[in-house]
């Protein structure tokens, strides 16, 4: 029998953690990512990532950890895998330092912490403005080390296309397309991870890396793995207004000090602290970028009369900001023009995070056998809204729990044939390489970028902040004629190398398809949950919608259905924060 | 400064990795506020050249927009910097508006096709010197050793480096006689031998960076400093390392 071996698709720090923990139990991976992993979407991570390390005097707990998750997400998350990944967050952050992981210090040494959204703890480790980046690196490097002595090998440059799933409906490998060559071709695994992010290119501008189309998900959701809780998309309260992007000013910036104001009767107004006394700045991102909404759409109070307030830092001083915040000091000085340390920074809330993606079990394994997703791409741990600083945490929890997951997996396997596998392989390889050829003889009128910024447009305009039923409703009949203009999308470039429009035309489709059940899951909630807002329905509804929502693809559309939230361990409650969350009657 | 109609751009283009490079003149309307791969974005919405001929869009790599991947790195009127913070107004203050800002790709590294190219080499670099702390597993074993705040104050600076290449684009001595490791290998071993755990390894790190292609074929141009678009101070660690090179030479004289 072959050397077993686990195929992982993504190489951001939910892939990377899979890779490594994999590795480190001996069992070989072939790591397929779009871009050399070091270039992953992880990187944009700014602020931090949150374990209850108690080192601030503050008799900090897992448990109030996990609570504030919860409350934060409003109640819809999964309790006990949320509670698992809160007592694991001390060891991953520990084990990340030893790594060499570049955290910012206590005079003591020790790691530092700051204070972030949605809670009253010092909770939050970083380096600078920029831990992603230096958490990515650090698994990049262990990873490179599994390397060099050959239980990783890495194919940087293909593209996931599919998964290979035999006649027992067990997934046995995936096929993947070189970006350079255009080579299509199946790689064999006794287990599949996905770990491909999230999908904010399916708002057109959002805070997100061009990669993150979500395209691998949604190929996964069109071969049958549930999509949950896909409406419930993350708007992040201080972006960067731009043409290209909408880039991130990370939460730190309030954590560390930063207000946010407009001007009102011609004094600034600092509204988040007047509505909100318990937390001020630091209310969770979807209150914030509500408030934010407000003031300017509804109230008309942004700033110069356009939908921007201010986040001001100018009273800080220069040196404690470029040692804290440098890295984003830096993006807006760059993109913008303006000293951040002098005068205050423009902002408006942005796409930033999916909270729903890939259905899967606490194990991180999907209803496919075999088939695993991890980070970003799947629905676990958020919720309805997601607390700033635990993505880091659970993109890499979920690495830690999928990997091990999938190794205990192979260990189970019995009786699995390799011709199985290969019959699956070339049947799915041919599938693939007939769509490919169709999609390079697409001569249509509709320019597919063109295309893209539409729907990016519209999804923005209607799926966003505020969410109506009529506008929803609208928003599916126009996807589904986007979907038939695609049809007639011309392939603009005819290169046979390197041809990157061949594979935005196959991503966009995709893109559709994950719109579809991001609108539609919104349009079947009447309720407000988390960054789910619906003015029609402007409370949140228990009886109703403490529910996860469930799609499944079928030619005509997403078909829905609910599944019921573990919730043995709290009791929900209202959720607000005028006053402290411990505060809130049980 | 007038705002132009257009923004013009000569792009150096190459179909594969084997053919022949020519020049390409493209233009899209000026709007205010643009970035050089937000020009490329737009332009492959209609690609026409100046000419008036239907050609395929431009080809080049980018990914998070924010200048902290690495990938949209090219040639910007000759500098090596990210296309993405080349915002295309400041570069009209430098070099005025009448004149088509020019695009290329790096120089020190195979191109796969136009402005995209193949950076393999730096990080089998970073192998090379092992580039990592050698932990003896990624597990729960509680708090690491601590770590003074001075050698976070310069390590950190190092560890944003993002590969991008500016610096080997810069340097004399990276070139097709030579396997000069480059500046930010180097500046990674400068760091990863500060680190408490790392420095454990420290020998290792310090022999890959003896013999051909070596920290020895820095030519002390300083140029790497001056185009690191994350001011690493690449001198400073070239010149630690190089001490540290030396040191662990001559004990390696008195062992044998």
């Amino acid at each position: 029998m072959a050397e077993p071996k686990v195929v992982i698709v993504g190489g951001g720090l939910a892939g990377l953690m899979s890779a490594m923990k994999i590795a480190e139990k001996k069992i070989k991976v072939d790591l397929i990512s779009l871009v050399p992993v070091k270039r992953s979407h992880s990187v944009c991570a700014q602020g931090g990532v949150n374990a209850a390390l108690n080192t601030k005097g503050q008799n900090d707990t897992t448990w109030e950890h996990f609570y504030d998750t919860i409350y934060g997400g409003d109640f819809l998350a999964n309790q006990p895998p949320v509670k698992n990944l809160c007592e694991a967050a001390p060891g991953i952050i520990y084990a990340m330092d030893r790594m060499g992981v570049m955290f910012n210090r206590t005079p003591e040494g020790l790691m530092d912490l700051r204070i972030f959204g949605g809670v009253k703890k010092h909770r939050t480790a970083f380096a600078g403005a920029t831990t992603g980046q230096q958490l990515l690196y650090a698994c990049d490097e262990q990873v490179r080390r599994y390397e060099d002595i050959g239980m990783v090998k890495k194919y940087e440059g293909w593209e996931f296309l599919s998964a290979i799933i035999d006649d027992d409906g067990v997934c046995r490998g995936c096929i993947a397309q070189n970006l350079s060559t255009m080579e299509i071709k199946p790689f064999y695994g006794d287990a599949v991870i996905i770990a491909t992010g999230g999908g904010g290119m399916i708002f057109g501008k959002s805070t997100n890396s061009v990669i993150n189309t979500g395209s691998a998900a949604s190929a996964i959701y069109q071969q049958g793995v549930s999509f949950a809780n896909g409406e419930f998309i993350q708007i992040h309260p201080t972006g960067m207004l731009g043409d290209d992007k909408t880039r991130l000013m990370s939460e730190s910036a309030r954590g560390d000090g930063g207000r946010i104001w407009t001007y009102k009767d011609g004094k600034p107004w600092y509204f988040l602290e007047e509505w909100y006394p318990a937390y001020g700045n630091l209310v969770p991102r979807d209150i914030a970028a509500r408030a934010i909404y407000k003031v300017c759409v509804e109230m008309g109070l942004g700033v110069d009369g356009k939908n921007q307030v201010y986040l001001d830092l100018s009273h800080l001083p220069a040196e404690y900001l470029d040692k804290r915040l440098g890295g984003i000091m830096e993006i807006y000085e760059n993109f913008y023009g303006d000293d951040p340390r002098k005068v205050p920074m423009k902002i408006f809330p942005a796409i930033h995070y999916f909270m729903g993606g890939l259905h899967v079990n606490w194990n991180h394994m999907t209803k496919i056998p075999g088939l695993f997703a991890a980070g970003e791409c799947d629905y676990m741990y958020h919720g309805a809204n997601r607390l700033g600083a635990n993505s880091l945490l659970s993109a890499m929890y979920s690495g830690t729990v999928a990997g091990p997951a999938a190794v205990n997996y192979i260990k189970g396997l019995q009786g699995t044939s390799e011709e199985g596998a290969k019959k699956a392989g070339e049947l799915e390889l041919k599938k693939q390489q007939e769509y490919n050829d169709k999609i390079c003889k697409m001569d249509g009128k509709e320019n597919p970028y063109s295309l893209h910024d539409e729907m990016g447009e519209l999804m923005r305009l209607n799926v966003g902040i505020v969410r109506n039923n009529k506008a929803l409703a609208e928003t599916d009949v126009k996807l589904q004629e986007f979907q038939e203009r695609w049809h007639n999308c011309n392939i603009v470039d005819h290169g046979s190398y390197s041809n990157q429009t061949v594979l935005f035309v196959r991503q966009l489709w995709n893109m559709m398809q994950l719109a579809r059940v991001i609108t539609l899951g919104a349009l079947r909630r009447d309720e407000s949950r988390g960054s789910h807002y619906k003015p029609e329905f402007p409370n949140r509804d228990d009886e109703n919608f403490l529910k996860t929502t469930i799609a499944d693809y079928t030619p005509e559309g997403p078909k829905f259905s609910w599944e019921e939230v573990d919730i043995s361990l709290v009791k929900p409650v209202e959720r607000k924060y005028n006053v402290d969350s411990r505060e809130v009657k049980k | 400064m007038n705002a132009p109609e257009f923004i013009q751009l000569r792009v150096k283009r190459q179909d594969n990795p084997t053919s022949k490079p020519y020049w390409e003149d493209i233009k899209i309307p000026y709007k205010p506020n643009m970035n050089v791969v937000s020009v490329l974005m737009e332009f492959r919405k209609n690609p026409i050249n100046t000419k008036g001929e239907k050609i395929d869009p431009i080809v080049w790599e980018c990914n998070c927009l924010e200048e902290v991947c690495g990938a949209c790195t090219m040639l910007i009127n000759g500098v090596p910097r990210q296309s993405c913070s080349a915002l295309i107004d400041k570069i009209y203050e430098k070099y005025g508006s009448d004149k088509p800002i020019v695009l290329a790709p790096l120089t020190k590294f195979p191109v796969v096709r136009d402005l995209m190219i193949d950076r393999q080499i730096m990080f089998d670099n970073l192998r090379k010197v092992k580039a990592w702390v050698q932990v003896d597993g990624s597990w729960d074993i509680g708090r690491g050793p601590r770590m003074a705040d001075r050698v976070h104050e310069w390590a950190y600076p190092i560890s944003r480096c993002m590969t991008c290449g500016c610096c080997m684009e810069s340097c004399p001595n990276v070139n097709s006689k030579s396997n000069f490791i480059g500046p930010n290998t180097i500046a990674q071993v400068h760091m990863f031998n500060a680190h408490p755990i790392g420095e454990m390894q420290k020998e290792k790190r310090l022999d890959a960076l003896m013999g051909p292609g070596g920290i020895q074929e820095c030519g002390n141009a300083q140029n790497c400093k001056r185009v690191c678009p994350k001011g690493i101070n690449l001198t400073m660690s070239i010149a630690a390392v190089n001490r540290q090179v030396n040191k662990r030479a001559l004990q390696r004289m008195f062992d044998k």
